[in-house]
């Protein structure tokens, strides 16, 4: 069913979808690879892991029905909370749904602003941190 | 690192020490490697091009970790970032020389926490990127 929305019904109903549940164990070594990669080396890695080093697990997003009608995908930004650090040896368990989407104007046409929240859990099931990020959505320029 | 802050000491308008980042393309092909993020427009010219970009662009989530570490380069050991916040504005590209800066806007005292807004500009100085965070800081 089309709308006058680049939000089609199918997106619509995708909301509130969960991603496959991911089970990663937290290591030295690619704590060590991703703080090199950023540049950072503060002396309290890799016994724990820098803060955006959670996004490096590979969460699974939850699929949005029709991302073929706006395949040109952007990053638009992400909140995030932390509870107790993450250190190596850890296990960690990664859920992330698909929170809200909605249609905005930009330059370039028309946009999906999909939300979604992702939440890590380690093996003493504390929450370690959660993340809100917002992913823009758009078709390929003519 | 620098010596470790106590919240004691610090009082809104307190600006932390500036990161400066000068990342290549050898860079963001690493950190694409270390993060698992593969998108092509990042390490491939042409894809990048095909979609509309000027050329390869910086993850954002890479700039996202340098919002992240010019706090936690400054919190020291015994500080804590409870909660970081980033939103991109711009795209930025390697072979730009990008500084981070951040200042402190806020204060609870009986929290122990002090709230940092971040910017990350580009070599001309605009502001592609923004941060902000609440970090624990210990007392005297």
């Amino acid at each position: 069913m089309t709308t006058s929305s680049i939000i089609t019904s199918a997106m619509q109903a995708a909301v509130g979808a969960v991603g496959e549940r991911q089970t990663v164990d937290i290591e030295r070594g690619a704590i060590l690879r991703f703080a090199a990669a950023i540049g950072d080396a503060n002396p309290a890695y890799p016994d724990r892991a820098p803060p955006t080093f959670l996004r490096s697990l590979g969460r699974a997003v939850p699929d949005l029905p029709d991302a073929d009608s706006v395949p040109r995908a952007l990053d638009g930004g992400s909140q995030w909370t932390y509870g107790p650090p993450v250190r190596a040896g850890d296990t960690v368990e990664i859920t992330t749904t698909l929170d809200s989407i909605k249609e905005a104007q930009g330059k370039l046409g028309a946009m999906v602003i999909a939300d979604y929240a992702t939440r890590y859990v380690n093996q003493h099931g504390e929450t370690v941190a959660t993340q809100r990020n917002t992913v823009i959505r758009m078709g390929v320029l003519a | 690192m620098s010596e470790q802050p106590f919240i004691d000491d610090i009082n809104v308008g307190f600006a932390l020490p500036a990161l400066v980042k000068k990342p290549t393309p050898r860079q963001l092909v690493q950190y694409a490697g270390a993060s698992g993020d593969f998108y092509e427009i990042h390490y491939d010219k042409d894809f990048a091009i095909a979609q509309g970009l000027p050329g390869v662009i910086i993850h954002g989530a890479l700039k996202s970790g340098w919002i992240a570490q010019v706090v936690t380069d400054w919190m020291g050991a015994a500080g804590s970032l409870q909660s970081f916040s980033v939103r991109y504005r711009a795209m930025d590209v390697p072979g730009d020389t990008l500084t981070c800066t951040a200042k402190v806007v806020g204060k609870d005292e009986a929290a122990g926490t002090v709230r940092c807004e971040i910017e990350l500009a580009n070599g001309e100085g605009s502001v592609t990127t923004t941060g902000e965070a609440v970090v624990g800081l210990p007392t005297r």
